[in-house]
This record gives C-alpha cells, sequence and structure tokens, in this order.
C-alpha cells in the first residue's frame, strides 16, 4: 500500500506538481496569530494549511543551572495531542514529539534568541525560566516547522508578571518585553527519489526518503539542523536543500510580525 | 454586606457569554469547541475504531474513553505539568459517566470512541465546558446518540444561589461557597454527572439544581444551533465533515 502511495506520489512530483496541486517549493497558506489565550504571558498559533499548532510562553522564578549561574532557563516541550491526529497516542512524549521540542530548542538556544544574561535576578540564585510549550490541535503535516514558528511568535508576545522580589502576581503582566535578540526560521526539506519539497502533507510525510530541517537566522546563518529519514543524503543534495530552506526561511519570517522585534 | 452582587454584573442565574463550534479539528472523525466566559474547551472524537490491546474488548458493547487535560499554558498562576494528575484522572472518569447515558454503545462491539478535551484557558468550569464540547463533538462524528449532555456548575457564594461560577467566585473567602457541577440529559431532565465541594444548605442545593436544569436547557439550544450551522456549511461544501473520509479522515482536498 506505502509503495503504490509512493509512485503515486512521486509520479507527481516528476510532473513538478504536488497532489494537492502545489509546486515543489511552495507552501500551503500560513498564518500566525499572537496573544490567543489569556493565562500565558505570550502565546501564539501558527496554520500552515489545515496544520494548527498552538504555543503558550509561562514564566518563573527558579534557580539557575549550576554551570550557567548568570543566565536564564529556557525549555522547549511539544505535546503531539491526541486530539489533533488518530496517529497519536495519550501518554509519555513519543519521540516524534522529543525531536521537534529538541530541534526547536536548538533553534532557539543557538540563534541566541534569548538574551539570557537578562534574565538573571540575583546571580547563582535567581534567575527567570521562559517555558514554551507547543500544543497541536489539528495535525496535518509539517508540524515541525509550523511548531518553530510558533514558538518564536510566542516569545515575541510575551510580557513578563509583575515580580516583588518573593514572588510572582501573574494576574498583572507588565509592559516589559523579553530580551530577545535575533530569530531562528526552521524549514524542513524532504526528498523522495531525485525530488526535494517542503511543507508535506500527511500523505507526502509517510512516504518520504530523507528530510533535512534547517534553522536559519535571518542573517542567513545556519544555527541548528537535523537530518532524518532512512535514506542517505549526498554533500551535493545537502547543499541543494539549505539552499532551498535558506529562500523559503526569509519567506517565512515576514510572517513574525510581533512588536517586540527580532534581529 | 456579605456577597449580593456578582463580580462581573451578572444575574444569579446568568451564565458567562457562551459560543460553540462545531467541527473545529479535520483529522478528527469529530470536533468541538465551547467556550463559557474565559473558559476554552476543544474536543475530538477519533472511532468508533479498533480498540488494542484486545483483552480490552467488550464483545457485547463498544467502549468510551474521555481524557480530559489542561494545556501547560492554560492555567491562572503556574505553568500545568504536563502528563496528567490525580485531578485530571478524576474529571475524564467523570466525562466518561457523564457522556456514557446518551451514547448507544451497543452498535459498535470491540470498538472504542476516544474523546480528547483540551484546555487552551481556563477560568473555573472547565469539566462543565468539557462536557458540552464533548457531546458535540461526538454528535458532529455522526454516531447515533439518545440526545445530547449539557453541563454547567452551580452552587452558592455566601448567600447567593448561582449558575456557573467563575473563577472569582469559587475562590471567594469572606463567607462559604458550593461548588456543584452538574450535566442534564436536557430531553429526560436527568443528571449524570452531580459532584460537589464547600458547604450548602439542603433548601439551596435544590433551588441551585433546578437552575442548573434550566441553564442547561439553553446552553443545549446553543450545542444545537452550533451543529446546525457546521451541517449547514458543511452541505454546502460538498457535504465535507471530514468524518469518515478515506485514508486519514482527510476529505478536504479541495
Amino acid at each position: 500500500m506505502n509503495e503504490l502511495l509512493k509512485a503515486h506520489l512521486s509520479r507527481w512530483l516528476g510532473n513538478g506538481r504536488r497532489y494537492d496541486g502545489r509546486m515543489l517549493d511552495v507552501f500551503r497558506p500560513v498564518s500566525v496569530e499572537l496573544g490567543v489565550t489569556k493565562n500565558a504571558e505570550g502565546s501564539s498559533r501558527v496554520r500552515i494549511g489545515d496544520t494548527e499548532v498552538m504555543a503558550g510562553v509561562k514564566l518563573a522564578v527558579e534557580s539557575p543551572y549550576p554551570d550557567t549561574p548568570k543566565d536564564g532557563n529556557l525549555m522547549v516541550n511539544v505535546e503531539l495531542l491526541p486530539l489533533s491526529s488518530p496517529d497519536f497516542e495519550a501518554g509519555p512524549p513519543s519521540e516524534e514529539a522529543i525531536e521537534i521540542a529538541r530541534v526547536v530548542d536548538r533553534g532557539i538556544r543557538e540563534a541566541k534568541t534569548l538574551d539570557t544574561k537578562k534574565l538573571c535576578i540575583q546571580e547563582g540564585e535567581k534567575v527567570w525560566a521562559v517555558m514554551i510549550d507547543i500544543c497541536t490541535i489539528n495535525s496535518d503535516g509539517n508540524l515541525l516547522d509550523a511548531a518553530a514558528l510558533a514558538a518564536v511568535a510566542a516569545l515575541q508576545d510575551t510580557r513578563f508578571p509583575e515580580y516583588t522580589g518573593t514572588s510572582v502576581n501573574y494576574k498583572k503582566l507588565t509592559d516589559k518585553r523579553l530580551p530577545l535578540v535575533r530569530a531562528p526560521i526552521s524549514v524542513t526539506v524532504f526528498k523522495l527519489g531525485d525530488f526535494l519539497f517542503v511543507d508535506p502533507s500527511v500523505e507526502e510525510e509517510s512516504i518520504f526518503d530523507a528530510r533535512l530541517t534547517v534553522a536559519l537566522t535571518r542573517d542567513g546563518k545556519i544555527c541548528a539542523m537535523q537530518k532524518g529519514g532512512s535514506a542517505s543524503l549526498s554533500i551535493d543534495e545537502v547543499g541543494r536543500m539549505v539552499d532551498l530552506a535558506a529562500l523559503k526561511a526569509s519567506e517565512l519570517a515576514g510572517y513574525l510580525q510581533g512588536s517586540n522585534k527580532l534581529k | 454586606m456579605g456577597y449580593d452582587k456578582r463580580v462581573d454584573g451578572r444575574r444569579p442565574d446568568e451564565t458567562r457569554p457562551i459560543v460553540a463550534k462545531a467541527g473545529i479539528i479535520k483529522r478528527a472523525d469529530g470536533s468541538a469547541m465551547f467556550r463559557i466566559g474565559d473558559t476554552v474547551a476543544y474536543a475530538a472524537v477519533y472511532g468508533p475504531r479498533d480498540l488494542f490491546p484486545k483483552f480490552l474488548q467488550d464483545p457485547q458493547r463498544g467502549i468510551l474513553r474521555c481524557r480530559y487535560n489542561m494545556m501547560p499554558f492554560s492555567g491562572a498562576g503556574d505553568r500545568v505539568k504536563p502528563g496528567g494528575s490525580r485531578r485530571s484522572k478524576e474529571i475524564s472518569m467523570v466525562t466518561e459517566t457523564a457522556l456514557l447515558p446518551i451514547l448507544n454503545l451497543e452498535d459498535f462491539p470491540n470498538a472504542v470512541v476516544d474523546v480528547f478535551v483540551e484546555l487552551p484557558q481556563t477560568d473555573a468550569g472547565t469539566r462543565c465546558a468539557g462536557i458540552c464540547a464533548a457531546a458535540i463533538a461526538l454528535a458532529d462524528a455522526g454516531l447515533s446518540m439518545k440526545d445530547l449532555v449539557a453541563a454547567v456548575s452551580v452552587g452558592k457564594v455566601d448567600k447567593m444561589v448561582v449558575v456557573d461560577l467563575n473563577y472569582a467566585e469559587e475562590s471567594y473567602e469572606n463567607g462559604d461557597v458550593a461548588d456543584v457541577p452538574v450535566a442534564f440529559i436536557p430531553r429526560t431532565g436527568q443528571l449524570s454527572l452531580l459532584q460537589m465541594d464547600g458547604l450548602i444548605d439542603k433548601e439551596s442545593l435544590k433551588k441551585a439544581l433546578e437552575l442548573g436544569r434550566q441553564a442547561c436547557s439553553r446552553i443545549y439550544d446553543v450545542q444545537k444551533a452550533a451543529l446546525k450551522e457546521r451541517f449547514a456549511s458543511a452541505a454546502l461544501v460538498n457535504g465535507n465533515n471530514g468524518a469518515h473520509g478515506p485514508v486519514n479522515g482527510k476529505g478536504d482536498s479541495e
């Protein structure tokens, strides 16, 4: 069955078109909404076609990690909710959920999106922890790119709650924004046979040979990568995949409209 | 003094504003959003589908499985740790028993119907909002049902018997508070969810339950309207409701 679907989709790709009529390098319509849930300090909803994810940022005052006493803490978590797909099950995070969370986390960490030094309240004692949770609402392909975009958008939307020095008052948000520096934009390029394409549907995700996620900063630096899939890639292919990712990343960056500007 | 005027100016028998929408999650067989005030619930239904492991199957009837979950960023205050808690387990269980009486599970032996309730934003009354959303989602999935279920919390804040307590009322400190989540099967007037915590006298409880029944009948109208709107718009796009579609339940390749 999978082989038949694969042959069928390959034939379409050979014509330069996807099953749904898109060209190989074209995303479905993208939208980014900010401030979509009230109790988070920042939130976003990203749609890519019928794929929909929500991201929320919660802030808390914690002790720093012993090896970074002057830096705030960052955590990225992805919940592949069983509500969003017949393929997801309740229970501990799957490999897929952990991979998405870690790749999104790496992009944000390595692009130095947050100036973590500015999240320090008292060296070695108290720092702000920034906790990003990404929940899938409808899983219709390309969750990773959607999750990465949602995470950055939610950070842009985030405002600090009032902090008295001993406790955090979540009921009162201040006007103070997160110390943001640079945005990472993740684009995953898929390979099937000799064809490269982006923003897969669920069917395309079930039959690809290899994929490469590339997170780029807006000045074109690569800040994180992850290869997936059972097939191997040539150096030449990696080069072409990175080029395509860079092209698409600059397009996706245009959807980040939050008032807390990022480089 | 005392609590004689509600914090948000509502009448004692008035719920917060309600919005309901069916068919919000395309991959699901049925889905709905139910919003009451600042509490928002999403529900998705998958099934009837095969149940594994096999020993859980019942050859006489299908099984209903509900999962209630708060998104990590949904609460006022600290992040809610994912992975479930004693509280979410119990609420999942009472959600199940609130919905069971309306389903004809004997229609699909050995199978399971999964109901997933997720809360992106909370301000008290989450289990009731979840049940309201789940009932719409079950109907949206096209399951044969005896009726919908409508749910709301009722109770008493100080001296006032009220419906649909918000968080400020639930945590009122200058007098007794009783919180009584109820679910009604509107056509029969029977209760399928009843819990209570706090302090209340017998007369007030009876009055609260009657107010709850009336509020649920208004919620029932909103639920039915959401379903009607869903199927009116589904008819426009070629009867395309995503349910029972081909592979992946995807009926949306326009």
